[in-house]
Order: C-alpha cells, then structure tokens, then sequence
C-alpha cells in the first residue's frame, strides 16, 4: 500500500513549570521584558479578578459563575496578540483575553449577576467583540462568517475563536474551520484544551491523539503548544494572526492546560476527578512559572507582587461597587431590545408588564 | 415590462437589492454556478462574485452560524436553505444567537440576517423536501416570519426582508414559485413586513392563510361565490409579528372565520389566531372558527401528498360549517 498523506503535530513550549527556559530563541515580544512584566500583570489581576467573582458568588452576590482559574496564560497571551481591529468570539470563560481587549470586570459581573448589560462592551476594541456564547462551540461560526465579512470588504483583521476541549467534539467547531480552509479565511481557533468537559475527561472526549490535529482535516496549519506557558500561546497566536493578516488563511491552535476550579460555581469538582491529578496541576500553574522567570531576569520581585496585587484588589474593589451600585434595568428593558423597532403586539405586552409592575 | 415568476420575483429582489447595497451576500449550497436548486439565485455569481454570491460546503449549521457572524459584523447576508426540511440544522444557531443577539447585548450587535427556504409539500418531492415548519420559528422571538403568496409581495417582501435590521425567516412556497407570472417592475419598492394583506373582499366569512395555500383559498372563494357565499381572503405574508388588528376588523365583520394552512394542525400557527380570535373577538363571532391544515402526522411522500394539503373541498366543507350555525 501507499501512503495517501501524512502529518506531525508540533508542539511548542519556551518555559518548563518551573519557569526555565527550555529554547534559546525567544520571540521578540519575550526580549522585551517590560512588556513581559505587563502580560504578567495581566495574569495576576485575571486570577484576582476571577478569585473576587468566586467570593460574590459565594456571599449571593453573583449567580452562577464560570472560574478562569489555570487558563491565565493561553487567555491573556490570546488577547494580547490581537490587533485592536481584530474579533474576538469567546466561550465563557475567557476573561484575562477579554480584559486585554478592554471588558471592565464591572461587565463580567453584571452579566454573571443577571443581566444582559454586562455584554454591552462599553470600551473599544472589545466593543465590537462578540459576546460570551454558551451554547458550546456556536462562536467558532460567527468568527468564521467575521472572517468571511473581512474578506469580502478587503479588511487586514483577523477574526479569533475559542473553545475548550470538549467544544472541538462539535460540528459547528468543525464547520468553522471547514470553511476558513476552503475559502482561506482569516480566521484563528484557539482550542484551549483544560483536560474536562465539565466531568467528561478529554480521554473520553475523542479517540484522536492531539486536538490539534483536527486541524489537519481541514487542511490547515495547526500546532499545539503548552497553554500554561504565555510565550508558547503568544507566540503560536503571533504567527497564526500574520498568517492570516496576509492573506494565508486560517489555523488551528490547542492550548493545553488544566481547568484548576471547577467547570462553574454550580459544579463540584470533586465528585468527577481525584485530588492527586489537580495536585499535580497546580505543579504547572502558568502565574508562578512565569514568575519564576521574571524574577529570575530580575525585574520581578516580592515586593511588586505585593504592590501589584494590593493595586489589584483596590481596582476589583472599585468594580465590584459599580458592579452593586448598578441598579436593575427597568421591566422595559424586558421588551426594548427584541426587535429594532417594537411591534405592537410586543408593545401592548410591555405596557401590561410594566402596569403589573407598578401594582 | 415582463412578466415574471415567483421564483423570478425572488431573484430580482435579490439581483436590485445586491445592485444597489455591496454589504448583500447570498449564501448556500449550489447558490453559486448553479444558481440554486429552484433557480432562485439564477446569474448571481456571475454578475456579483464567487464571494458574494458564496457556494458553502454542504452543511447547514455552517451556513447559519456564518450568517450570524457575518451579519454582526456589518453585513447582510441572505442565506439559503435548500429545502425547509434541510433547516433543522440551523435552528441552534438561528434561535440562540441570530433573533437573541440584538437582546443579549442590549443592541450593540445585530443579526440584519434573512434565511430563505423553499417551504412546503405538493411538488413531488423526495421525503424531507416537503416539510412546512413555520411554527417552529413563530414561537421564537426576535425573529420575523415572512412568507409570500405572489411574485410581486416576493419582491417587495424579500426586499424587506433583506432591509430589515433584525433576522427575517423567509419561506418561499414552491409548489406556487411557477404556478403564474404576473408583472413585477423592478423598481426596489417594498412592501411593509407588519401587515396582513386582504386580497379579497367579503361579507360571509374570512379565509386566513398564508403562502401556498392562498391559492386554494382563492379558488374556494370563487366556487363560493358562485353559491351566494361571499368570501373575504386574508393573506397573513408576515406571521410574526402579527398584523392581528386586519384579521380581527374581518372576522368582526363577517363574524366566521376558517384559518387554512399546511403545517400540521396541533399547535400550528392557525391556534396562534384562533386563540387570538377567542381573547379579542369572540362576540362578534356567529359561529366557531375553523381550521383546514395538514394532519397531525408526517407530510406523506408524494403518492398521498395531495391528501394531506388543504384542498378546495375541505376548505369549502369547513366554510359551509361555519355557515350552517345560525
């Protein structure tokens, strides 16, 4: 028999869990080592961030809400390789991208709190960002169609999607990047790979051996890369983004890390996986390895931790007072937002409602 | 001037429409050098583009999700379904993020989407080519439902539809899309997509339908008319949001109603009135309204088709019955 076509996943990581460097020829990006110092920042507040969210959904403050705790680095080394100009369409759990792109954590709350306000980006560029999508996989199509819109009208932006593990295993993952294949879209998928489905392990989630050989059936350029290591994301996310930016079509990225909360604040963890494996996690933790090396290059230490986290808690403090402060919408707000102009049907509705409401 | 199809209609709507607004994409299976399964994108792709006028692959979900994604970004894509049975698919990425997403980000992004479909039994088809599912979409908000009955209102509704800043279901009957030509000026005129259209005067009883089924409606008019039975005829066009007001000044003048349609009968769109009717009209009814629809089973394959589908004699049965309460 001959062989019809063969394929290698390549695999990409600059530092080990203990924050060594394991390659001598860093990106550019990781010469620069304030900018290495910022993207750090970012990790720090996003694990501050999503540490407060657990607290106010603890105390009654939030409903349900969906930990980022682990994925610092493959979400904020996602953000901060796009352009301005660029889409994001996240799942719901893409926070330290999202605040890169300019989400408030006021927002984050409010839509985790009940009300739709909270997916009305106020700050460019998210402002033109798609907002959390939860039926699982469904942003990899809007991305797609993005990318498919900037095509058309000629644009140099690149359209992003992400999904976890167990959103590869569904069709509209697959359709997105069967198209950006076929039509050379400019379109990157992120898959960041957190090992659970909510109590469904990635082993049982597909017989493939990477998820980022799902790639490969489309016929795109495909890589994974250790999702713990922000350098690995950001730069496999750099390379993927020119690509696209020049016309060469769409890629495929698995980012593999470990999901270190549970799935949402409704789940327990505990129930489904055994305490040695998030053990083990917790060795690879993204914030410390990429500590370790900044403090290792000297320009991190101890003592702007604490000042940096100290400035941290005062900036959630803040938002989670304009979070509180905020006021519900009015019973109008039920209807207003349905259709651009209101029917008249869905008028005399919203007046029964609001007459309801004031009895 | 020509006189055109309704088919025809359909892709001169599309045709002006992409002419006069470059952020219009047609997009689907076989749209392309085909043009189309029906023939509806018949031309595009050679006057507009392989882009414009885009050939996906074959999976509906795609198209759908694609659209959505499109249209959020300042497009207005016009998606084809290839028969409505094919549109299940879609329904996921229709119902959760194309008539949701203007409300779940309080405006900031927008589905100026329309998803066409030829709808509907009567041609012979092959199982799941026949299927009239209006019902499924008429309950789901944020989305409006449209549906023609004539090559001109498929013009000046498709037109519409594609203006529209929100998501446009639009069901193309095509057991009717060649059934007569009538002229249609090409002139980029819409028609309004909140009212029901009365396409015929009466005094006895209304007729409420939509899409193919007018036709028969017509038909028994006529043969009724002929018995002294003076029929008026409703053609619904856009089933949500509703036009109830033109139904109801009907029915509150000839005091019957009999609702017709093809989808099944438990909760098809028909109860959607008749309910309505019971809420806001029922002194001025002088007798119980009626509904002629498909049977509560699975359109039959074509051999039987014929005996599912309203007909000219069950329609008229159900007028006489009316007529029979004093």
């Amino acid at each position: 028999m001959s062989i019809a076509a063969t394929f290698e996943i390549q695999y990409l990581q600059y530092l080990d869990p203990e924050g060594k460097q394991v390659r001598d020829d860093l990106p550019a990006f990781a010469e620069d080592t304030e900018h290495m110092v910022e993207l750090y920042k970012l990790m720090v507040s996003t694990r501050v961030f999503d540490a407060k969210s657990v607290a106010l959904q603890r105390t009654g403050k939030l409903g349900t809400y969906a930990s980022c705790l682990g994925h610092e680095a493959a979400h904020v080394g996602i953000g901060s390789a796009m352009a301005a100009e660029d889409v994001l369409a996240p799942s719901y759990r893409e926070y330290g991208a999202q605040l890169y792109r300019g989400v408030q954590p006021r927002e984050v709350y409010t839509y985790w709190g009940g009300d739709e306000r909270g997916n009305d980006y106020q700050n460019e560029p998210a402002r033109h960002d798609f907002p959390w999508s939860v039926p699982i996989a469904t942003q990899c199509l809007h991305a797609a169609g993005s990318a498919l819109a900037f095509k058309i009208r000629e644009e140099k932006r690149v359209a992003v999607c992400t999904i976890g593990d167990g959103g590869s295993s569904k069709g509209d993952f697959y359709g997105a990047i069967n198209i950006a294949g076929a039509q050379k879209l400019p379109l990157v998928a992120v898959i960041v790979n957190n090992q659970w489905a909510i109590s469904v392990p990635r082993h049982i989630q597909t017989g493939a051996e990477t998820l980022a050989q799902k790639g490969i059936a489309a016929g795109i350029p495909t890589i994974q890369v250790d999702g713990n290591d922000i350098i690995a994301v950001r730069k496999a996310m750099g390379d993927a983004l020119e690509r696209a930016r020049n016309g060469e079509g769409p890629s495929v990225i698995e980012a593999v890390t470990y999901r270190l909360g549970d799935h949402t604040t409704a789940d327990d963890a505990r129930r489904y996986r055994g305490e040695d494996e998030v053990k083990d996690a917790w060795t690879k933790d993204p914030v410390v390895r990429l500590r370790a090396w900044l403090e290792a290059k000297g320009v991190w230490n101890e003592e702007k931790e604490e000042a940096w986290k100290a400035e941290c808690d005062e900036w959630m403090d803040n938002e989670v007072n304009a979070y509180l402060e905020n006021k519900a919408q009015p019973t109008s707000a039920i209807f207003d937002y349905t259709f651009a102009e209101m029917p008249e049907d869905l008028a005399r509705q919203r007046e029964q409602a609001i007459e309801l409401d004031r009895q | 001037m020509a006189q055109i199809t309704l088919i025809e209609a359909v892709t001169q709507a599309l045709a002006y429409e992409m002419q006069h607004d470059q952020s219009v994409v047609v997009l689907g299976e076989d749209v392309g050098v085909n043009g189309g399964v029906f023939r509806a994108t018949q031309g595009l792709q050679k006057k507009f583009g392989e882009l414009r006028v885009l050939d996906t692959p074959l999976d509906e979900t795609t198209i759908a999700g694609v659209t959505v994604g499109m249209a959020a970004q300042g497009m207005k894509p016009v998606a084809e379904a290839q028969f409505e049975g094919f549109i299940y698919p879609m329904m996921e990425q229709i119902a959760c993020h194309a008539a949701r997403l203007r409300n779940r980000t309080r405006g900031r992004l927008t589905v100026p989407a329309v998803f066409r479909a030829p709808w509907g039994g009567g041609i012979r088809a092959p199982e799941h080519h026949s299927e009239a599912n209006e019902h499924l979409f008429t309950n789901i908000p944020g989305l409006r439902v449209v549906m023609p009955s004539s090559p001109a209102r498929a013009y000046g509704l498709l037109l519409a539809a594609i203006r529209d800043p929100d998501p446009v279901m639009f069901f193309e009957p095509k057991r009717i899309y060649r059934q007569y030509k009538e002229e249609v000026p090409d002139d980029g005129e819409a028609l309004p997509l909140d009212v029901c259209f009365v396409l015929r005067d009466g005094t006895d009883v209304t007729l409420v339908t939509w899409g193919a089924q007018v036709k028969e409606c017509l038909e028994t008019a006529d043969a009724l008319a002929e018995e002294g039975i003076s029929a008026e005829v409703i053609d619904v066009a856009t089933l949500t949001p509703l036009d109830f007001d033109t139904i109801a000044e009907s029915v509150s003048k000839t005091g019957r109603c009999v609702i017709v349609h093809e989808a099944p009968k438990t909760a098809g769109f028909g109860a959607e009135i008749a309910a309505r009717l019971a809420e806001e009209c029922l002194y001025d009814l002088l007798a119980p309204v009626q509904r002629v629809t498909g049977y509560d089973t699975h359109i039959p394959l074509f051999r039987q088709e014929m005996k599912y589908l309203p007909s000219v004699e069950r329609i008229s049965a159900a007028v006489h019955k009316t007529l029979a309460v004093s």
